[in-house]
């Protein structure tokens, strides 16, 4: 009985999920990376005089002339490095607030005006790039090691697991994310980035076991595999050497989609008063704030929320370039 | 095709189980319902206690919830922290979102499709890439900015809309909301349909008709469109309960009062019977259009049979 091609089940969220579900619907055709890429700023591809090009050599190639790829990749280096030192590029105290100051437009040393507690903007949003950053990437790799280990061992032993594996993952796909939140965060009151980050992962892990189990059962078949089977390779050697590198290409690239998907979901949970909280400087906070005075003070919503967008933006085109380079049925 | 029915719908039974004890379990782990009902104030022990025994909280989790779901299966959803039964609250909540997500999903459907027909047929070109570009600034911007600003502009400044929608909520005042609710969608509806149809178009089967002399409109919307469709069907399906369940943010910015307003209130009021009835039902309506999604697919592809 032949069942029908079932794609892989977005993620119910708000302005958050489902991201990864296209990248999964497009990047489960990849094959045969050998040494995974550099990273954006990774300056040493294999250049084009290489004898066998791999997948990933080729990728980097095409990444580089990629405009699309450098912009995306300098706004996150960026981001990466305010986060790191936010003092670089902004002399204020995010915490530093004058009543009297409350609500005002931009004046002389506060290009982006103050908000309505009379903090300047611009320091804030300079500073709340650190927790979408921390955010993102921890839930991403959490994510990622979590749902790669369960689906890859899941699609790689197969049977009564397998199975298992597969209905729980049913069963976290039918829970709305942005409810799950709610419920879930509600009752927080620590005001550290940890609970948010743990809520993610234990959320977003079905999504990315879903494509690691596809992409091992593919790998898996591949005759390099059966012939190391055959020469008596061990389970744990065949899945590290030989399965492993070549089925984490379409996990590395709904990853990285995922990383600006789980931003937007710490904003909107922010928003939504069950995410971060204050004394804790973030952009969903800000905007959360802000939505009250929307009508008299616009620019203390529009100024977090341009630079959580550029933000968003800027890891789902990274993404998107990589699958892009990846998909070898796109060239 | 019967027999595969009724093996979805047993596949159905684990999942609609687990996902509703799973929510049960995270609404139990969010606190004490009884101090819910209390208010603000502290409740008295003896209170607490009578009020422990009427619910059944005294009786362990696994107890409570198949109590629960014996009665959900007689029709009983409980009462709400009000003293309401939970079937009034989704008597006025669910025919409200229904609403909202129909309009939502025919904005999806029109505009998504239409725009992803667009850009599939014109790959490279200068409309394919504004649309690409404007579909990547969509999807980061979260609903709730997206929602924000356009409430600000049309809502206030331009005053085109009311800023919130009254609690009848007609379709005409659900337009805007829609629109936002299916933003992020719409967004990847069109970029699914274009990566489908720029790659089916060069199929045989495309080349057949074209060379057979049929009129373009009429290899684009028989052969062209109806096989690129299927995994825009599924991702269509899937975001009904997405859609219904992500309403909150939506329905919070414009005050409309659906499962998503009655969810956060009964968030906020620690109200169980609430939160696990609207999940319930949500869960149900998600495994429903799945099935649904799957047995479409024979209607668009007949080359897929169920035995």
């Amino acid at each position: 009985m032949p069942e029908p091609h079932q794609p892989e089940r977005a993620i119910a969220a708000t302005g958050a999920g489902g991201a990864m579900d296209l990248a999964a619907s497009e990047a489960t055709s990849l094959e045969s990376p050998e040494t995974p890429g550099k990273g954006p700023g990774g300056p040493d591809g294999t250049g084009p005089s290489a004898p066998a090009r791999s997948l990933w050599s080729d990728a980097w190639r095409d990444l580089r002339r990629n405009p699309v790829f450098l912009v995306s990749g300098l706004i996150i280096v960026f981001l990466v490095v305010i986060s790191l030192w936010p003092s670089l590029i902004a002399t204020g105290n995010p915490l530093a607030c004058d009543l009297a100051n409350a609500q005002k437009g931009s004046a002389p040393g506060h290009p982006f005006g103050f908000n309505e507690q009379g903090c300047d903007v611009y320091t804030r949003v300079v500073y709340g790039a650190r927790v979408s950053v921390t955010v993102g990437v921890c839930a991403t790799l959490g994510v990622a090691l979590l749902g790669s280990v369960l689906g890859g061992l899941a699609g790689f032993f197969g049977g009564v697991w397998d199975a298992i594996l597969s209905r729980v993952t049913d069963v976290f796909f039918a829970i709305p994310v942005v409810l799950g939140g709610l419920v879930l965060l509600s009752v927080v009151t620590s005001s550290t980035v940890w609970p948010v980050v743990g809520f993610m992962v234990l959320l977003g892990w079905p999504q990315i076991s879903r494509i690691a189990r596809g992409s091992v059962i593919t790998a898996k078949q591949n005759d390099y595999v059966q012939a190391a089977r055959a020469l008596g390779a061990s389970n744990s050697r065949m899945l590290l050497r030989h399965i492993a590198p070549n089925a984490v290409a379409p996990v590395i690239v709904v990853a990285t989609i995922a990383l600006g998907t789980f931003i937007a979901l710490e904003a909107t949970l922010s928003y939504l008063g069950v995410g971060l909280k204050p004394p804790t400087v973030s952009w969903g906070i800000d905007i959360s704030a802000a939505s009250l005075y929307i009508r008299n003070a616009p620019h203390m919503l529009l100024w977090p929320a341009g630079a959580l967008a550029v933000t968003v933006l800027a890891f789902i085109m990274l993404g998107d370039a990589v699958r892009d380079a990846l998909d070898p049925k796109l060239r | 095709m019967g027999r595969y029915v009724i093996r979805r719908l047993l596949q159905m039974i684990p999942v609609f189980f687990g996902a509703t004890l799973l929510i049960f379990l995270m609404v139990n782990v969010m606190g004490d319902p009884v101090a819910g009902l209390c208010g603000d104030r502290k409740c008295d022990p003896a209170t607490a206690i009578r009020l422990k025994k009427e619910f059944g909280l005294d009786k362990p989790v696994w107890q409570q919830y198949a109590t629960y779901m014996g009665n959900v299966f007689t029709g009983d959803f409980g009462t709400a922290f009000n003293g309401q039964k939970v079937t009034e609250l989704m008597g006025a909540a669910f025919p409200v979102t229904i609403r909202l997500t129909i309009v939502a999903i025919v904005f999806e459907i029109v505009i998504g499709i239409s725009l992803g027909v667009l850009t599939g047929l014109r790959r490279g070109r200068p409309i394919d890439t504004a649309v690409l570009l404007l579909t990547l600034v969509v999807i980061s911007v979260p609903t709730f900015v997206t929602g924000l600003v356009l409430q600000l502009l049309l809502g206030v400044q331009w005053g085109v809309i009311k800023p919130s929608v009254s609690s009848e909520a007609p379709f005409d005042e659900l337009l805007v909301p829609g629109l936002v609710l299916a933003s992020v969608s719409l967004a990847y509806v069109t970029r699914l349909t274009r990566t489908s149809i720029a790659e089916n178009r060069r199929a045989d089967y495309v080349r057949t008709a074209i060379a057979k002399g049929l009129p373009r409109r009429r290899v684009i919307t028989r052969h062209l469109l109806r096989n690129s469709l299927i995994p825009v069907v599924t991702f269509i399906g899937t975001d009904v309960g997405a859609l219904m369940g992500g309403a909150i943010v939506t329905e919070r910015i414009f005050n409309i009062h659906g499962v998503g307003f009655q969810l956060y209130q009964g968030i906020l009021r620690q109200s169980t019977q609430t939160v696990v009835g609207f999940v319930t039902v949500l869960v149900l309506v998600f495994l429903l259009a799945n099935l649904i999604v799957d047995l479409l697919y024979a209607v668009l592809d007949p080359r897929i049979r169920y035995a």
